[in-house]
């Protein structure tokens, strides 16, 4: 159960994610900024089931407070972890 | 090169080819860039959707196996999937460069940025042995016509402002066979080509393919022969699973057994131990390895001098596949691995059939719609041991030799982590001299890092190397397991 009033980020490391470039993605937790590192809780799944069918293109999935982040990049989840932080 | 967006092109075109195969959907396939950049779709990377589409349809032809250097563009997808499905064997050269992909890069050259503060002192002015520099309205400039390249303007500048500018593929190539056509795109020399994938890592614009023969493999599963996986020591920390649950995944593929090449590795080990020892009593100066198949088209393409002090010693490819083809004479071998040398080194090869690159391994779960963390525990047939299971890190091999020869007084290893022009260099002086200062027993590895390092890794070489330590520290030593098989192949 993630801290209250944190943002939690949720990482996908299913097979399909993993492949498609959720691998660049095991890291992220020491490259948080540091003013918004004590904000954040970062959790690891299997899978969050975001990948099956015809939408694995879109992978790798991860989730910043539930908000659903497709093709997800450092880049792309570090700027949503920034602009939750900021409101 | 670290690129998530070139990563996710060249796997999403290959999870949908092999999706198409098992889907029997391959007489569609025409569609496949219409379907990656449908009609009014955003154009993330190019000019336009079309370039896109062009793009795409030029990886789908390497992803069939094909070289692009040859393509009319009139030919459809359709036609390649026909020859594709009909052919027998895969292309003889195993790379191919994607030219609507490749950018074709400002050519390599000295260059005076906008930082250039047009001091007084001048130092580029006065160090240019060939007056290539001359001061145009207050700022250097390069004359094209005299620079000879040799960038001492860029070691005296103060301001850092003179930088090289880098084709990536020919700066990441150790023996100059990749450069740009009159083109101007990039075009590989096979001649000179060793097959290290080098310029497949370091071209930003992903326009190096391998040519895959992830169909090859697919139409031997469907036609019911027995087709064994042999998966490279390598393979271990590639997904955040077991090495077991990835054998499993495999099987579940419709490969009949999996194999570790880490057992292969062991014979290598004890063969090679044997080698140097032997080379060593008779008063040889020093023995390279011989298992990294780069470093064997460098020895043979470039450097034939080196051949008397290279190990005769067969690679852990050979012997695995060779202990498969003993056991399963009609058995179809399969190398799993990470290394673009390994496709050439396979067609030299007596026991192995083809090779499938760990991308392809990936994708390949990825239509197939397995999970891999949910996969039962495969158990391996026969146990490779710490040493072998470490091959695939550099100083593993070097470890394994020093191990398997139980006791050498004189005994001093020494790496060549990674080719490139300097270490090319070194290993051509060792040759000339019939010497080597840095020790007896040089283990090379093409990749900086070992195999983990290799153009066609899942995961990065750090967390591949711990997980592989872990693995190997958990195994038996490799004079506690007994060579059993081994002593059956022919050393």
């Amino acid at each position: 159960m993630e801290e209250a009033g944190k943002i939690l980020v949720e990482l996908c490391f299913g097979t399909t994610c993993f492949v498609m470039g959720a691998s660049k993605l095991q890291e992220i937790e020491s490259i948080i900024p540091p003013q918004y590192r004590k904000r954040v809780e970062v959790k690891a799944h299997t899978c969050l089931d975001l990948c099956k069918n015809a939408t694995y293109m879109k992978a790798p999935f991860v989730k910043v407070d539930g908000e659903i982040i497709s093709e997800a990049t450092v880049e792309k989840v570090l700027k949503a972890i920034e602009s939750k932080v900021n409101g | 090169m670290d690129n998530s967006n070139t990563t996710h092109l060249k796997r999403e075109v290959l999870v949908r080819l092999i999706r198409a195969f098992l889907n029997q959907e391959m007489k569609d396939l025409y569609k496949l860039p219409f379907e990656m950049r449908p009609k009014n779709a955003e154009v993330p990377y190019r000019c336009c959707i079309y370039k896109e589409r062009a793009i795409l349809r030029q990886r789908a032809i390497a992803g069939l196996g094909f070289g692009v250097e040859n393509d009319d563009e009139i030919t459809s997808l359709n036609e390649y999937v026909q020859k594709a499905m009909h052919r027998d064997k895969p292309d003889e050269e195993i790379l191919t460069v994607v030219e609507t992909a490749c950018k074709g890069c400002v050519p390599s050259r000295v260059y005076v940025t906008e930082l250039c503060q047009g001091c007084v002192a001048r130092p580029c002015v006065s160090t240019c042995k060939f007056g290539a520099i001359q001061i145009k309205d207050g700022k250097s400039v390069i004359d094209g016509e005299k620079c000879k390249n040799c960038g001492m303007c860029m070691s005296v500048c103060p301001y850092s402002a003179i930088v090289r500018l880098k084709v990536p593929c020919e700066d990441a190539c150790p023996v100059g066979a990749i450069a740009k056509n009159e083109k101007g795109h990039a075009e590989i020399d096979f001649d000179k080509c060793i097959s290290c994938g080098a310029c497949v890592g370091a071209c930003p614009f992903a326009a190096v393919h391998e040519k895959s023969q992830v169909i090859d493999i697919l139409k031997q599963i469907k036609s019911g022969k027995k087709v064994v996986a042999m998966v490279a020591p390598a393979v271990v920390g590639q997904l955040p699973v077991s090495v077991n649950k990835i054998a499993q995944a495999l099987v579940d593929c419709g490969f009949s057994e999996v194999f570790e090449v880490a057992q292969g590795a062991d014979i290598t080990a004890r063969t090679e131990a044997e080698d140097y020892r032997e080379r060593m009593e008779k008063g040889d100066e020093f023995m390279t390895t011989s298992c990294c198949a780069a470093y064997n088209e460098l020895v043979d393409k470039h450097i034939p001098e080196l051949k008397p002090f290279r190990s005769e010693t067969r690679t852990p490819m050979h012997y695995t596949a060779e202990l498969v083809k003993k056991k399963y004479p009609d058995a179809v071998t399969v190398f799993i691995g990470p290394c673009v040398a390994k496709r050439k080194e396979a067609q030299k090869d007596e026991y192995t059939d083809f090779v499938m690159n760990f991308e392809e391994m990936g994708a390949l779960f990825v239509a197939f719609n397995i999970e891999v963390a949910n996969c039962k525990d495969y158990e391996f047939a026969n146990e490779a041991s710490k040493e072998g299971r470490f091959f695939a890190v550099t100083g593993g091999v070097a470890e394994s030799v020093k191990v398997a020869l139980k006791d050498f007084p004189e005994f001093y290893p020494t790496c060549v982590n990674g080719l490139n022009p300097k270490s090319v260099r070194d290993l051509k002086n060792w040759a000339k001299k019939g010497q080597c200062p840095e020790g007896n027993l040089v283990e090379i590895m093409a990749c900086e890092g070992g195999c983990v390092a290799g153009s066609a890794c899942l995961n990065n070489k750090r967390i591949t190397t711990k997980k592989i330590t872990e693995y190997a520290n958990s195994s038996k030593c490799i004079n506690d397991l007994p060579e059993g098989e081994s002593e059956k192949v022919s050393k």
